[in-house]
């Protein structure tokens, strides 16, 4: 545990990407396994321990402290590990460290009574650092500033190989991954997973975004590209998959290789082909069309769907590309030659669970740019560039792809509530809650429309923290209101990228990724816009118009 | 005994003793009488008619805001009694940093302890605490008043320190103290650990430094953090040294001028990993001139007050865990006083 609590130490604190591959390069190079094989799995969020969850800790912590003290400690902190390590009633001189290895696989033959007890051991044993990693470990979600992909990258970097390679491979590993390091340090040929219908790793786009919008550093001018030489499609709002269906095992994976089958039976049953398809997981209006983001939450992350589900709101997939056909690997082929084999394959399958991405045959900048801010339904997010010649390369190469979506709608909304944000901005309010006016029984008042995080510079939050200190009118635990009236307020530019209706908010509205786009410091509150001006932007009630 | 708050009581302006019409570290604006606990900025401010305090913190003040800094100033020195009009204040030692004082305040019977800022541990370069007996009203600072806030020990950090700069001969370890107490007693405790090395300090540190001298704590060899430009790869002979300075001065371009630099912070806020990241720390020490829970808690149970109040910090935890104690507590709410020990 030693080496690993002090490698999350270091990563947390690690600002460079380079710094932290150096670091978790050298871990894992000086590490043996299985305890290099355990911490992986914890770095990769791979390691699932059934025995112990974050309500455990709290339990546990709760019952060793005052509830209001523990509670205040956790509104400052932030973070739950963090709190619980530092709060726990540590017995002097106790420094004795387990193992990483011996943690984990006692967690994993242990029960929740078991796990229980062994954590608060554990707890009693170690220094607050070790307290600290002990918990991320157990109870997943580091928050450290490492994601599985910067993990993997390392792990290229120490074996000298390209973390594609990793990628293709990982989800047939398992931990404590003794063949990956094996064949990582030279001693064994590259592990051959025997998993049917596995994972290709992605091939994804950059944003293309107008040189006058801030946004994405890794962002394209759209005026920087030669439209002749794309392929145009739409870009369609539900989320991405990878269909595979090889021997006989079919399966449906996201973007970042989640197995997800067992939620889309409905799809599976539909998948009577020996192909790997890219497309677009959707769910399919009464009208035939493509429904609305927000019916497909209401199938994602579920252990089981219902028949009633499946029934009322069915799943299909909207092909967008052809790895596999049979036996033959398409990834090395031109888009020109992979999208011919696509059409003919979707024409033949015949499936209602599987249907063609229409291609935009448009090829002048302006029209695209016509068509990416008017698409044919609301369920498009904008355009999807493809050059004709480029091969299916794993990650997000620079050149070949672009995603060009539709300019966000803008509101100026008046802030009004300000909470405490969580991790590295725990000391900031970070969390703003805004409104806009309607009328009010004797005059106009706020209603809260919704809430952003993001959006803002480092300065710019430093800014608003200031402006929430100096005008709070109230506070409520983390969270402050401030002055908001028609002469004094904050006026926010939100961003937003589509409204929908929501009995359970106030307003009767919720917003889809709103974010700051620009703090109006100039504009009086009493100038902000109104209910009625987000109103004309819904969609049309579906109860109404059937 | 009569009602503690007729003998002080918060104000906007502070902390505020009408019969003998003055205040303890007035926070907004000059007053004709003020009672100064010690030398950081946001308890000594400049411009008072006049100003009572330890001949350190007179020094302190006289140094950062010139001779001229109140109308008139009187000395007193740990221990020594004075009348204020009818109100008798005495100053016992808080362990902050140089000449800080508990301001003990007595009226009719009843004793009042406004402890300024304070710290329990080990401190090199100024008096330790001393706890007043038979005090009535405890008026304790907060700062760290949370659960989670226990500091290690000094010399633990000092050590990470001197590790660091040993294993990192090619980095320049740059270290952000407070002008005031946190930078000499970093120096002092490096010294203690036996760093005999010149360490260089930024402009802000010098004239607070030979102060500290002068007062006979002694640094060791110091010289100023000063790049000649002119001269190519002059900023060289840093490497592998240890550079003090206020951390804000790290972010800026003077931070940035030396080789590979590895930015630390010497603050009980290091505590918490996040807020060191936030404030782009690489190497967070926990060196605090503040009490920790513990020491906060102890020290109010070792003075035993019939009352407790709470001031500048997170007045709501202590006010509870009094509250789970048995005993009176109040928080006073005074706006003002820094919330970073930075």
């Amino acid at each position: 545990m030693q080496a690993f609590s002090d490698l999350l130490e270091r990563l947390i604190l690690t600002p460079s990407r380079n710094g932290k591959i150096a670091l978790l390069v050298n871990y894992f190079s000086t590490q043996d396994t299985p305890a290099r094989g355990w911490a992986l799995a914890v770095l990769t969020g791979e390691l699932d321990l059934p025995a112990v969850k974050a309500g455990t800790i709290r339990k546990l912590v709760e019952a060793r402290t005052d509830h209001e003290l523990f509670r205040l400690s956790y509104d400052y902190v932030g973070d739950l590990a963090e709190t619980a390590s530092l709060i726990w009633p540590g017995s002097h001189g106790a420094n004795r460290t387990p193992p990483i290895e011996d943690v984990v696989e006692t967690l994993l033959g242990a029960t929740r009574a078991e796990g229980e007890k062994l954590v608060a051991g554990w707890l009693d044993q170690l220094d607050p650092k070790g307290r600290w990693a002990l918990i991320k470990m157990v109870t997943g979600g580091l928050r450290i500033g490492v994601s599985a992909r910067l993990t993997k990258v390392a792990l290229a970097e120490m074996g000298g190989i390209a973390p594609a390679e990793i990628e293709e491979i990982w989800h047939g590993l398992e931990a404590p991954y003794e063949s990956l390091f094996d064949w990582l340090e030279g001693k064994a040929d590259k592990p051959s997973p025997d998993i049917a219908a596995p994972y290709r790793p992605v091939m994804l786009a950059h944003p293309l975004v107008t040189k006058d919008k801030r946004d994405d550093p890794d962002a394209i001018d759209p005026a920087m590209i030669d439209p002749a030489v794309f392929a145009a499609e739409w870009k369609y709002d539900g989320i991405r998959v990878q269909a595979v269906s090889e021997k006989g095992t079919r399966r449906i994976y996201t973007r970042t290789g989640d197995d997800i089958s067992h939620t889309f039976p409905d799809v599976l049953a539909g998948m009577d082909f020996e192909a790997a398809i890219d497309g677009e997981l959707l769910i399919r209006a009464p009208n035939g069309e493509v429904a609305p983001f927000n019916e497909l939450q209401q199938r994602l992350n579920r252990k089981t769907v219902t028949k009633k589900q499946m029934e009322t709101r069915p799943a299909f997939i909207r092909a967008y590309d052809l790895l596999v056909e049979g036996d033959e690997d398409l990834r090395p082929l031109p888009f020109r030659e992979r999208r011919r084999r696509l059409e003919g394959f979707v024409g033949r399958l015949a499936s209602e669970r599987i249907d063609l991405s229409p291609l935009v045959p448009i090829t002048t900048l302006e029209a695209l740019e016509e068509a990416r801010n008017r698409p044919p339904a609301p369920e498009i997010e904008g355009l999807m560039l493809k050059r004709w010649d480029s091969v299916y390369q794993a990650g997000r190469p620079t050149g070949p792809w672009y995603k060009w979506k539709q300019d966000p709608f803008l509101v100026d909304a008046v802030l009004l509530y300000a909470q405490r944000g969580h991790g590295r901005r725990s000391s900031f309010h970070s969390d703003f809650t805004f409104g806009v006016w309607r009328a009010g029984e004797e005059s106009d008042e706020l209603t809260p429309v919704g809430k952003a995080y993001f959006g803002f510079t480092d300065e710019e939050l430093k800014q608003l923290d200031k402006f929430v200190r100096e005008n709070t009118i109230d506070r409520f635990g983390p969270v402050r209101a401030v002055t908001a009236t028609a002469d004094k307020g904050l006026v926010l530019e939100i961003a937003f990228e589509g409204l929908q209706r929501s009995p359970r908010h106030k307003s009767g509205l919720a917003m889809r990724f709103p974010r700051i786009n620009r703090i109006r410091w100039d504009k009086p509150a009493g100038e902000a816009d109104r209910l009625e001006t987000l109103q004309k932007l819904l969609p049309a009630d579906p109860l109404t118009e059937g | 005994m009569i009602r503690p708050d007729l003998l002080l009581k918060p104000t906007p302006k502070g902390l505020y003793c009408p019969p003998g019409d003055f205040y303890i570290d007035p926070v907004r604006g000059a007053v004709d009488r003020a009672v100064v606990t010690h030398g950081h900025a946001d308890h000594a401010r400049a411009g008072h008619d006049h100003v009572l305090a330890t001949p350190e913190t007179l020094a302190i003040m006289a140094s950062r805001y010139g001779e001229d800094f109140a109308g008139t100033t009187q000395a007193l020195e740990y221990g020594e009694a004075v009348e204020v009009n009818g109100v008798t204040v005495w100053f016992s030692p808080a362990g902050h940093v140089l000449g800080s004082a508990q301001a003990v305040v007595e009226w009719k019977g009843l004793r009042m302890v406004c402890t300024g800022d304070y710290k329990r541990r080990r401190d090199p370069t100024c008096q330790a605490f001393e706890p007043v007996p038979e005090t009535h009203v405890f008026i304790s600072e907060a700062t760290f008043g949370l659960p989670v806030f226990k500091h290690p020990e000094t010399e633990g950090e000092i050590a990470k320190l001197l590790d660091s700069v040993e294993m990192l001969p090619e980095r320049t370890h740059l270290v952000g103290v407070y002008a005031l107490g946190k930078a000499q007693r970093v120096i002092k405790h490096l010294r203690e650990a036996g760093y005999d090395e010149t360490l260089y300090i930024h402009g802000a540190l010098e004239k607070l430094c030979e102060l500290y001298e002068d007062h006979g704590v002694e640094l060791g060899p110091l010289a100023p953090a000063t790049l000649e430009t002119s001269e190519r790869g002059a900023q060289e002979r840093f490497r592998g040294k240890i550079v003090l300075g206020p951390p804000s001065s790290f972010h800026d371009k003077w931070g940035r001028r030396f080789p590979d630099p590895l930015p630390c912070f010497a603050s009980g806020w290091m505590r918490i990993r996040q807020r060191a990241k936030q404030s782009g720390v690489e190497l967070p020490l926990i060196i605090s001139d503040h009490a920790d829970w513990d020491e906060l808690t102890d020290t109010v149970r070792e003075v035993d007050p019939e009352e407790l109040w709470i001031t500048h910090g997170r007045e709501d935890a202590l006010v509870r865990w009094a509250e789970l104690e048995g005993r009176k507590a109040r928080p006073l709410r005074l706006v003002g006083y820094e919330e970073e020990d930075t």
